[in-house]
């Protein structure tokens, strides 16, 4: 339609100016802006057209940017206001592109100072994105004079300026705490909104003080709904991130927001409630029924944000959102499509088994109305259902198979074939089917990415069906048909067909010799590799480098080739010298699915993925003045916190392991405002056997800074078992009384004080890395033979059930639970539990536990290992 | 048409004058472009960039250009040289150390082919404090016996007091006015 509409503009005479702009042009025309009289009739087009033209995504060179800004500086010479204003959108868009941009800095200040109302706000917010760090010290005194202005709408662009610059200078933006307290005070709804954003955004690494802030306003009642909105998120928050919920006044303030006279804020709260970790049923009930009343709503906005929250917390309180059942019944006809996928949805998650059919029956009827987003939540419904009720696989794999054959963007498919793939890893039943849909889908799929995932799949799992052969055929016209990237994937997939299924073997090896002669390189040379190791008819060879892929960190491999290739040594690359994959665990995917709350963080970059944490770390470590060479990085375990979270001292530790040595980071937190340390060092009192090579304290730790200590110790060389002990750490560091606000010590003179912190413990998980075995059996039974193998039976009697022990026995061996054998199928009382991972030092090791569970669990662990010693130990240690 | 020609020639003449006030930091020429447009004295601070304001003095409209006077804001002077009529260069008369500093760049300013037409005022600022540096002196150090081809005068001043401001204006205005 709006292209209809712009061609027909077209037509017309060239009468939208927008449509063929050329930067060159514009460029040219912006140097009227250097004309002695400046004419803002004129100007003021030509400058549009250039906001026009970078909004669109036009990028200008440094030169070409800064050019134009000093071009636009010439224009502060009219008084025509709606080019100023145009002036400041110019500003602030090149404010990033062009050099000097400070060099408006004088003009802007008398802008945001003087009497044309109308220029202050914007001139502000212009202002603000030229300043740098240094350059803020000399606009400080206004913009703390703008925060506490009468003019709301000058306060506001303050106020929002000065939260935008905390990325620029935290420190500058913290001595602006009383003017933002004055600006809460305010009657303008906007202007305490803003106010609040910027306390709390200036405090939020301090919890005390947040919780201070919190305790003062929920008594204040802030006559803004959107500052009592932001609020009950950061309530919420504390909430959250509180052992339990025994602060009462925060309850009792959620509670009361509820009966708000602005329903913007009784939505917020109740989203809030339901959200919260650890609500309890008590508060529950009137957050509930508030999103129930919600959902008979008149206001189409308030029914769907009512539904969606129901959507979002059916899983965690089944039993509170089944109380809306005869209200989400009603929404499923409703004329909004999005609220009744929203409610059928919902229905399905907290739905018997038996309505199932009825349900899917509804969506149907109209699910190619809806948009993929909504799409993707009708999918993500169905997967936990089908989790739910395994017996219904057929009736939704069927449904997901007719939505793969529909039109849809990527994420959506992604999100179907991610369904089916988990049907498939958690139902055996439904293997066979859903890679039949998998196998059809991939015949006609226009997205790379998922047909390699798809070819992969399928060669994981394609050998272990009855009838492997099928599916030979659907991978190999992928050779035929498709671009290099999915042929290539379709010979890996063959390839595994080849070492797992003897019978097929011959086969493959004709196709494999076809893909020799592919017009690709990458194909070509995975033909031939595979083609090779197959022939050798060798079990390990194909267990190894066909079966297994590579378990190495990427990043890591990369970095030690690339110093390998620079190196002048004539030995051969060591692939165990690599620190190998670590395998994400639970908790933090988790983490990476959490999406951001908005309001409250000021969007960071995403964390790194763990394997680029890993790597920071031994650089970071690597960097030390005079630290041993104790080769590559081996394991860095997680977090411990070694004190409680408000404590004067917060310390944090982090193990990273290598080959012989150990090094303990501790990460130190003053959140004492009156005190500067000085010399921390961490000492640790070791268990036997260790012994503490070197130490690096941290220099200097003023308030509210984290400084890092480091302990590198070296294991027991003798005794193995000796390495899981028990260290005692204590703080030593010199003190200085300074002054809260400045930070400066008094005295020069300082004292020696110590804080003592819990003990630390080294377990067999610091030394052992996860290493994921596509094929445990196969590894296993080549260990029998070359492999130390030692024996032993427990009886672990605190377990009470077979899903508890095995969580145990995984987190305590730190070993990678394989072939899905981590699940425990519901009502068995017997498990074996396989297990895999790497010996610091590059030792492989296999672990088989057989669970029994007869009051209490019963173990019989056998460990094989490439060494005794390491087995011995993990048998030692275990009980 | 000797009528028709001096009515065209006045029409020209209500064209724009573009003046910049140059000089080293502190030297006082914010406060001269305040005095100038409101007649009164302002408090400053040191500018960052540029200030610009519209001046009339006996019915001839200036469009007056103050740029910062800092070491660090003095390379961006020439971005603003193109179309300049006249030039105020303001040097501070009690500071002495400096006076070569500010020779130096008026000269490398000087030598700017875009300033080849315009008409240089020196004012020697700030002759209220004690001990300061005489019109004479100030000539000297700054080595303007030197200068060929151009329209140019030195006056003293005291921005703070509005003493010489006018007979400077006064002879601006008039050597504008007689530019062929």
């Amino acid at each position: 339609m709006s292209s209809f509409r712009r061609d027909k503009k077209e037509d017309e005479d060239g009468g939208n100016m927008f449509v063929s702009l050329e930067k060159t042009t514009i460029l040219q025309e912006a140097r009227k802006f250097n004309d002695t009289t400046v004419n803002p009739r004129k100007c003021t087009p030509i400058l549009t057209k250039l906001l026009f033209l970078l909004y669109q995504g036009e990028l200008l060179t440094v030169k070409e940017a800064t050019d134009v800004f000093f071009a636009m500086t010439k224009l502060f010479q009219s008084k025509d206001v709606v080019l100023r204003r145009m002036v400041y959108l110019g500003i602030k868009e090149l404010s990033c592109i062009a050099d000097d941009v400070i060099i408006v800095t004088s003009s802007l200040t008398k802008d945001m100072t003087g009497k044309e109302d109308i220029y202050r706000p914007a001139a502000i917010r212009a202002l603000c994105s030229i300043t740098d760090a240094t350059m803020l010290q000399a606009i400080e005194r206004y913009m703390k004079q703008a925060i506490v202005d009468r003019n709301s709408a000058v306060s506001s662009a303050a106020l929002v300026s000065s939260l935008h610059l905390t990325k620029l200078a935290p420190d500058v933006i913290k001595r602006w705490v009383n003017e933002a307290q004055e600006a809460i005070n305010s009657d303008n709804i906007m202007v305490q909104y803003h106010a609040l954003g910027l306390l709390y955004h200036i405090r939020k690494t301090d919890r005390l003080a947040v919780t201070k802030l919190v305790a003062k306003l929920t008594k204040m009642s802030l006559k803004s709904p959107y500052a009592v909105c932001m609020l009950i998120r950061i309530t919420a928050k504390l909430l959250d991130e509180e052992e339990s919920l025994n602060d009462t006044a925060m309850i009792e303030f959620m509670e009361y927001c509820l009966r708000h006279k602005s329903e913007m804020v009784v939505y917020e709260a109740a989203h809030a409630i339901v959200n919260l970790k650890r609500t309890t049923s008590r508060e529950l009930a009137p957050a509930i029924s508030v999103l129930q009343l919600f959902c008979g709503s008149a206001k189409p906005t308030l029914r769907f944000a009512a539904v969606r929250t129901l959507n979002q917390v059916a899983i965690t309180h089944p039993s509170a959102v089944t109380a809306c059942n005869l209200d989400l019944e009603n929404l499923i006809t409703d004329s909004n499509r999005s609220i009744a996928t929203l409610a059928i949805t919902t229905l399905l998650k907290t739905g018997a088994e038996s309505s199932v059919d009825r349900l899917m029956k509804q969506i149907a009827t109209f699910v190619s109305e809806i948009s993929d987003e909504f799409k993707v939540v009708v999918v993500q419904a169905i997967r936990a259902l089908a989790l739910k009720f395994p017996r219904k696989h057929s009736v939704l794999m069927n449904f997901l198979s007719a939505m793969l054959r529909e039109e849809g963007g990527l994420e959506y498919k992604a999100s179907i074939a991610d369904t089916i793939i988990t049907i498939i890893e958690d139902n055996p039943d439904a293997k066979e089917t859903g890679l039949a849909h998998l196998c059809e889908f991939i015949e006609d799929c226009e997205h790379f990415s998922l047909a390699v995932r798809i070819l992969h799949l399928l060669g994981k799992e394609g050998p272990k069906t009855k009838q492997p052969s099928r599916y030979i055929r659907f991978i190999y016209n992928r050779v035929i048909l498709e671009c290099p990237s999915i042929r290539a994937a379709a010979v890996s997939s063959m390839a595994q067909f080849g070492a797992s299924c003897p019978d097929l073997l011959e086969n493959i090896q004709v196709l494999l010799a076809r893909c020799q002669m592919d017009s690709d390189d990458e194909v070509r040379d995975r033909a031939t590799y595979y083609s090779n190791i197959l022939s050798k008819q060798d079990k390990s060879l194909y267990n190894n480098y066909v079966l297994d892929t590579l378990q190495v960190s990427i990043p890591s491999l990369e970095k030690s080739l690339r110093e390998y290739t620079q190196g002048s040594t004539n030995q051969p690359f060591d692939m165990k010298s690599v620190p190998l994959q670590a395998i994400p665990t639970s908790r933090e995917e988790e983490h990476h699915k959490h999406k951001p709350d908005g309001m409250l963080v000021s969007a960071g970059p995403i964390k790194a993925a763990v394997s680029n944490k890993q790597v920071n770390y031994a650089e970071k470590i690597s960097e030390l003045p005079e630290i041993l060479d104790m080769g590559s990085l081996f394991k860095t375990s997680e977090v411990v916190e070694l004190t409680e979270s408000e404590t004067e001292y917060f310390v944090r530790c982090i193990k990273h392991c290598y080959a012989k040595h150990m090094v303990l980071q501790f990460d130190c937190l003053n959140t004492l405002s009156d005190q500067l340390l000085e010399k921390v060092k961490i000492q640790v009192d070791p268990s036997e056997g260790y012994r503490v090579v070197q130490e690096f304290p941290c220099p200097k730790l003023p308030y509210n800074e984290t400084g890092t200590a480091y302990v590198v110790v070296e294991f027991p060389e003798e005794d193995l078992v000796g390495t899981v002990g028990t260290f005692g750490a204590v703080m030593k560091f010199v003190v200085k009384d300074c002054d809260p606000t400045t930070g400066l010590p008094d005295t020069d003179e300082g004292y020696d004080d110590e804080y003592m912190l819990e003990d630390l413990e080294i377990t067999l998980g610091d030394q052992i890395q996860k290493v994921s075995k596509a094929n445990w059996q196969v590894s296993w039974e080549e260990a029998e033979k070359s492999f130390e193998e030692r024996e032993d039976t427990y009886s672990l009697s605190t377990f009470n059930s077979l899903e508890e022990a095995v969580k145990n026995i995984v987190q305590y061996l730190g070993l990678q639970p394989c072939e899905r054998s981590d699940k425990v199928q519901e009502g068995k009382t017997t498990h074996t539990l396989l297990l895999a991972g790497v010996y610091r030092g590059g030792y492989e090791v296999l672990v088989r536990a057989k669970l029994a569970l007869s009051e209490g669990v019963t173990m019989q662990l056998t460990v094989r290992s490439a060494d005794a010693e390491v087995a011995e130990l993990i048998t030692a240690t275990v009980g | 048409m000797g009528m028709l020609f001096s009515y065209f020639k006045s029409l020209l003449g209500t064209r724009e004058m573009r003046i910049l006030i140059l000089g080293l930091d502190g030297a006082g020429k914010t406060t001269i472009l305040y005095r100038l447009q409101v007649g009164e004295v302002v408090t400053t601070i040191p500018t960052i960039g540029f200030n610009v304001e519209q001046v009339t003095y006996k019915n001839l409209k200036f469009q007056v250009w103050d740029l910062g006077g800092q070491t660090s804001i003095r390379p961006y002077w020439r971005c603003y040289y193109s179309n300049t009529d006249a030039i105020i260069y303001v040097v501070d008369s009690a500071d002495k150390e400096r006076m070569g500093i500010s020779k130096d760049e008026l000269f490398h300013m000087l030598r700017e082919e875009e300033l080849n037409d315009a008409i240089l005022v020196v004012l020697a600022n700030k002759q209220d404090i004690p001990g300061c540096m005489s019109l004479k002196d100030v000539h000297q150090a700054l080595g303007l016996e030197a200068l060929k081809n151009r329209t140019f005068q030195i006056f003293k001043t005291s921005a703070t007091k509005g003493e010489g401001l006018d007979m400077a204006m006064e002879w601006l205005a008039n050597a504008l006015k007689n530019r062929k």
